[in-house]
């Protein structure tokens, strides 16, 4: 069998710009600043693709619209769409995405990964795999998946 | 003569090539000691050394050779008879046979030729032998890089100073050239190479000449490096770069009209490549070979150039997509850019040499290109900028470009550019010149809807490049300004029409484009040089009129009124640079006189903020500074006097015309060179109001006023010369209330002082008082330590009664006087010493009376005062490095642990009899003495600054804390564990924040525990929450030392456990971050320590990813992964 790149050419499109937020003059030491979409997806958009030395925001398999938060209800959605429909690095995108938010949210949130509707041959599947915390936990186990999951955690942490 | 022997064994060492290099070296250093000095003849040398010059064994001949080589190139001063350079010449001409010593023959034969003719140089019959043997016997291409170097500067120098000799070889010489340079690759030779072909085009000029015969061959061995492509990273140690290539390149194809067939084609090829370093190289070496190749050559080019040229310019200009750049230059930095700008150079150097006055000159092309007339219409056609596609923008501006370049070269081309283009875009504007362009259709837009940008910004152009062109061109033929077709007639006979039309523009503006452009055309209008001014007098008055009534009228419309503002500036700086009397006057009628009328009370045409950026933007015109000045300092005295007198409405006036005449318009004095009489006549106005006005009518004391007049004070004082100051100081003296003034001695003062000692505010202190002592104070602050005082002692005992009133300004001025009090006593008129004053100056302020009751009891107001006082004192000591601080930090100190039982007065006698006191531990004065160590250390805007003249010895800071810091850690230790400790270690952390943190890292071992302790105590109190900030830079400072890092480690369960706590410090955002930031820091310290403490660390910093601000939450995030990544 012939190991090649899965998808050996991908789109890549250019990185947004990094938002500045508006930063108030009169800074309130005591005002909440919530968690919000923007401060996930900017955990979130350096991660490495797994298979190309781009990040997935490059790729677009993760925008800031695809992402749901909610501070109040401590709940976060991120629905992410993989470059062609039967990767098999689904899986291991979504486990990035969730390793990186478990470790950067609070614990009292529920975090929620979801392929994008349509977008992948297995969804349910994948989304089953990736929600489920004794599969999740498990997978960490593994000294190589955890290995290869840190690589493309890396470039975040920059 | 020396010996043979004795020299003979430096030979030995040299020939023998097992010997180190170094010492080599010494040898020949040696040997060419001994010639210089004439103990060693050449023949000798060469006699002696026969065997090795001339030996079978080719290693041992090649070192001999080149000892000989050697020895000559460090001999290149000493002067030799023609015989003995004869003969070495042909040695070594002979040797250059001899391929495998021929690295000596080489350096031998350049070392012959560097002689110069003042110490013996080559014959040139010899140098023309030498140059006939090099080219028979040295394949230069099969050497080594230094060969190849040597090789190439033997024939750069033979072609420098034998040109005569080395052009009789012809041929052969351009031949032997041709095939040395040929494939070479290394940039140091390539250097050489390039210059030597540049060398040959200077040589054979003549194209049926040997150059002639071989240019394309020189040409082809030249093209393959076009365009250089060079990536040797910067550090390679040959300290030559891509562009010094590409110059050198340059040269060698601008050098000889020969290569003209070959090079224009090849530029123009590669200018249509579609790498930008290959176009923007070609436009460089177009723009160099076009003026020296000469017009006769290139003009056949020049339809093939103009194209190209047009089309790089048409399809590189920099797109200005918002007004924020537009009118700027954008970054310039971008290859873009570059090109497009080089393009333009080049469409200049075309111009100007390619004009011939009769017909196809380079302009016709331009102007007669029916592409050209396709844009002008369609870019005329543009209403408004904004609007426009991006494509039609930068046509705009691509041919506003091309117009002004071609416009700007000389009088005939912008006569002819004017004819063209300049009518047809007045009618289009609207303009109704008086002469109709037979290239104007007549159905053509006019103004009726809505202006035409497009016209609007060609017009701009063509002006601004016309009036360049009479700044570049000192004079004109007569006839330009009389002949009716000439450029600068056509422009006169229609600049009052275009004048109304700018106006017009400006009265209902459509766009900021228009704006900008309008403006730029009527600043230009009015900034052409006098004689060749196209506008009239009244004219000009109109245009000054117009800008002026902007400024007035329109301040609702920013953009317009800044660009207005600036027009004028610069209206008014071309009058001063051009010296133009005529327009001067008018301008100092319309513009001076109306701005400076703004700053009279009853002008109400725009808000004062706005006249006073008018004014300042203005006063940077020299010529009329001093007309500014004067009304600044009118308005500064009628607004102070209505303030004095109760007017509230003044005072808001004077603080900003304050802080706009101190920080703006004064600096401008400085330069302008009569900086002390303007001085010293505001200073003298300002005394002689608070003079004329007995009493204050508002009761309120307008503190926020009066600050800025002492700061502004304080600035016209110390920028005056000593004898200014002297005067200033009189007239302030002359001010004094005379009860004060009277009071010669101490005692007297003191009597005055009883009556105050219950005060517990300024109320008994009247109003007027408090601004005559403040403004005194202030003239003491900024004097120069040359500037002599009158009357030391009661000055000393004045500023003594004021501080204890509570006075800030006099214990700055104290301490300025301390500062600077001159070192040696018998040489100034001061009568006593700076010790004896101090003595008295604690003695009046902690020991009021002999029998009076003890400092402690008194009230805590009267505390803080005095604290405060000593505390500027002590500073004014330690920046001049007198030791009589050390009695002051004591006496603070003992502020400090003040309780029971203890004394503070620095009288031994008094000690017994103090008094037993129930002092609070934390009582006010152990806080005011603590927070008195901030003012020790801190700089102070206020006093005891460079620009006030201070005494300030190197690194006060750092003796001060080497000296306090064993002290203040022993009373922290001493110190029973009480509240007690709060304000010591607020002390010890004023010392530890303020000085720099290089001294405090060097003594991390002793602080590193009692900072964590300070840090663990203070961080329980709200009102400490900056000093916890700092502190914790203090940390983090010493975690980013090596040293630091060491001692952290030693103290590491504490730090950790302290950081941890600061984690959740409610207060203060940035404490946490810096908190989190020095966990982060600390992950990096070797594992087995750190490692126990890694899930508190964890704990902690999960509760942090919950923070209530972002960038803590962050920081979390980051600290989480660099603690969990040293598992």
């Amino acid at each position: 069998m012939v190991v090649g790149l899965l998808n050996a050419n991908p789109i890549v499109y250019k990185k947004k710009e990094r938002r500045a937020r508006n930063v108030p003059t009169v800074i309130d030491e005591y005002a909440v600043e919530p968690i919000d979409e923007q401060e996930i997806f900017d955990y979130i958009r350096d991660i490495k693709d797994p298979e190309h030395p781009y990040s997935l925001e490059e790729l677009k398999v993760v925008t800031e619209d695809s992402i749901e938060a909610n501070d109040k209800q401590s709940y976060v959605r991120v629905t992410f769409t993989p470059t062609i429909e039967h990767c098999s690095m689904a899986t291991l995108i979504g486990l990035c995405l969730r390793v990186k938010l478990m470790r950067s949210l609070p614990s009292r949130y529920k975090v929620d990964i979801r392929v994008a509707p349509g977008r992948h041959a297995t969804e349910a599947e994948v989304n089953k795999q990736l929600n489920d915390k004794e599969r999740v936990a498990a997978a960490l186990e593994n000294p190589n998946l955890l290995e290869l999951v840190d690589s493309c955690l890396e470039p975040t942490y920059a | 003569m020396e010996k043979p022997n004795s020299w003979i064994a430096h030979v030995e060492a040299f020939v023998d090539s097992a010997r180190a290099t170094n010492q080599q070296a010494a040898s020949v250093d040696a040997i060419a000691v001994l010639v210089h000095k004439d103990l060693l003849t050449l023949e000798g040398l060469v006699i002696e050394m026969e065997q090795y010059l001339t030996t079978s064994d080719h290693v041992i001949r090649a070192r001999g050779i080149l000892l000989l080589a050697e020895v000559l190139s460090h001999l290149l001063e000493k002067p030799l008879d023609s015989r003995t350079v004869s003969s070495l010449v042909e040695f070594f001409t002979s040797k250059l046979e001899d391929w495998q010593a021929l690295h000596g023959a080489l350096i031998g034969c350049l070392a012959l030729l560097k002689r110069t003719k003042k110490f013996g140089m080559v014959e040139s019959n010899d140098a023309k032998s030498l140059a006939e043997s090099f080219l028979r016997n040295v394949q230069v291409q099969s050497l080594a890089v230094r060969d190849r170097k040597l090789c190439f500067e033997v024939i750069q120098r033979l072609l420098d100073v034998y040109p005569q000799a080395v052009v009789e070889l012809g041929d052969d010489l351009v031949y032997g050239i041709c095939e040395a340079i040929d494939e070479e690759k290394d940039p140091r030779c390539l250097m050489l190479t390039f210059s030597l072909v540049g060398t040959l085009g200077r040589l054979f000029p003549d194209p049926s000449g040997p150059l002639g015969n071989f240019s394309s061959d020189v040409f082809d061995i030249l093209s393959r490096y076009f365009p250089i492509y060079f990536t040797h990273p910067k550090g390679d140690g040959l300290d030559i770069t891509r562009d010094d290539l590409s110059k050198a390149l340059m040269d060698a194809f601008s050098s000889s009209p020969l290569f003209e067939p070959f090079v224009i084609p090849l530029l123009l090829e590669k200018l249509s490549s579609s790498l930008p370093s290959a176009k923007l190289d070609s436009l460089k070496y177009l723009n160099s070979c076009v003026p020296h190749y000469g017009a006769d050559k290139v003009v056949k080019h020049s339809q093939v150039i103009w194209s190209n040229l047009k089309d790089v310019i048409f399809n590189l200009s920099p797109h200005r997509s918002s007004l924020s750049t537009y009118g700027s230059d954008g970054d310039m930095d971008s290859e873009v850019n570059q090109i497009a700008n080089e393009a333009l150079n080049c469409l200049q150097t075309a111009i100007s040499h390619l004009n011939f006055p009769d017909q196809d000159s380079f302009l016709c092309l331009i102007i007669d290109d029916e592409d050209i007339g396709t844009r002008f219409w369609s870019v005329t056609s543009m209403k408004n900028y904004s609007g426009a596609s991006t494509e039609i923008q930068c046509q705009l501006s691509a041919l506003g470009s091309i117009l002004s370049i071609a416009s700007k070269v000389s009088v005939y081309c912008c006569t002819n550019v004017f004819q063209k283009f300049f009518s047809c875009l007045m009618d289009i504007l609207g303009v109704s010149g008086k002469h109709a362009s037979k290239l104007c259709v007549t159905d053509h837009n006019t103004c009726s809807d809505g202006l035409n940008f497009g016209a609007l910004y060609l017009s701009m152009e063509l002006l601004t490049s016309c009036r360049e062109l009479t700044l570049s061109s000192k004079e004109f033929a007569p006839e330009v300004i009389s002949e009716p077709r000439s450029w600068f007639y056509v422009l006169k006979n229609i600049s009052r029409e275009l004048c109304d039309a700018l106006g017009s523009i400006l009265e209902t503006p459509e766009s900021a484009e228009h704006v900008y452009c309008a403006v730029k055309g009527l600043q230009v209008l009015a900034t052409f040089p006098e004689i060749y001014s196209p506008v009239s007098e009244a004219t000009y008055e109109d245009i000054l009129v117009m800008l002026m009534s902007i400024i007035t009228r329109r301040n609702k419309e920013t953009y317009l009124w800044e660009l207005s503002l600036k027009a004028l500036v610069q209206i008014g700086l071309w009058i001063e640079n051009a010296h133009d009397s005529a327009k001067a006057i008018s301008y100092n009628k319309l513009v001076i006189q109306r701005i400076v009328s703004m700053l009279q009370p009853n002008d109400s045409t725009i808000s004062l903020s706005l006249k006073l950026v008018a004014i300042s933007e203005i006063s940077s015109i020299d010529l009329y500074l001093l007309t500014i000045v004067q009304a600044f300092e009118e308005a500064i005295v009628s607004n102070l006097r209505a303030c004095f007198e109760g007017n509230l409405k003044s005072s808001g006036v004077l603080v900003p015309l304050l802080q706009c005449y101190s920080n703006q318009v004064l600096p401008r004095c400085h330069t302008c060179g009569n900086f002390n009489d303007i001085a010293v006549q505001v200073a003298v106005s300002i005394w002689n109001q608070i003079e004329y006005v007995a009493v204050f009518r508002s009761a309120i004391l307008m503190k926020d006023v009066l600050d800025q007049v002492m700061m502004t004070m304080k600035h016209l004082v110390a920028g005056c010369t000593e004898e200014n100051q002297f005067l200033i100081l009189q007239k302030a003296c002359s001010s004094l209330p005379k009860t004060f003034l009277i009071a010669e001695s101490l005692p007297c003062a003191l009597s005055q002082l009883e009556g105050f000692q219950c005060i517990q505010d300024t109320t008994l202190m009247s109003c007027r008082d408090e601004w005559v002592f403040s403004l005194f104070g202030s003239v003491v602050i900024a004097l120069r330590p040359q500037t002599p005082l009158v009357n030391v002692k009661i000055l000393l005992n004045l500023f003594v009664v004021l501080l204890l009133k509570g006075n800030m300004p006099a214990a700055q001025a104290l301490a300025s006087m301390v500062n600077k009090w001159p070192a040696d006593v018998n040489k100034s008129e001061v009568s006593y010493s700076l010790d004896q004053a101090i003595e008295e100056i604690l003695k009046s302020c902690l020991w009021t009376s002999e029998s009076s009751s003890n400092f402690i009891d008194r009230d805590s107001c009267f505390q803080k005062y005095v604290v405060l006082g000593l505390a500027w004192i002590g500073k004014g000591l330690l920046m001049r490095g007198h030791e009589k601080l050390k009695e002051i930090a004591m006496l603070l100190l003992k502020c400090l642990v003040a309780g029971k039982n203890v004394d503070i007065t620095p009288f031994q006698q008094h000690e017994n009899g103090s008094k037993d006191v129930g002092q609070d531990a934390s009582s006010p004065l152990a806080t005011f003495a603590a927070d008195a160590f901030h003012v020790l250390l801190s700089d102070s805007e206020d006093c005891l600054n460079k620009k006030f003249h201070a005494t300030i010895r190197p690194l006060y800071k750092q003796r001060f804390f080497s000296s306090m810091l064993p002290i203040l850690l022993s009373s922290i230790k001493e110190s029973d564990p009480s509240s007690k400790k709060v304000v010591l270690y607020r002390a010890f952390g004023h010392v530890i924040s303020d000085t720099p943190l290089a001294a405090v890292v060097g003594e991390a071992k002793k602080i590193v525990p009692t900072l964590a302790d300070a840090l663990a105590m203070l961080s329980l109190d709200i009102l400490n929450k900056d000093m916890i900030y700092s502190l914790l830079l203090v940390v983090s400072g010493i975690l980013m030392d090596d040293n630091g890092k060491a001692i952290v480690l030693e103290n590491v369960h504490t730090i950790i456990s302290l950081l941890i706590k600061l984690i959740s410090y409610p207060h203060l955002m940035i404490v946490r971050e810096t908190a989190i930031q020095c966990l982060v820091a600390i992950s990096v310290l070797p594992y087995a320590r750190i490692y126990p403490y890694r899930p508190q660390v964890f704990r902690a910093v999960s509760t942090a990813l919950d923070d209530r601000k972002r960038v803590v939450r962050q920081e979390a995030v980051r600290c989480r992964q660099a603690w969990a990544s040293i598992a």
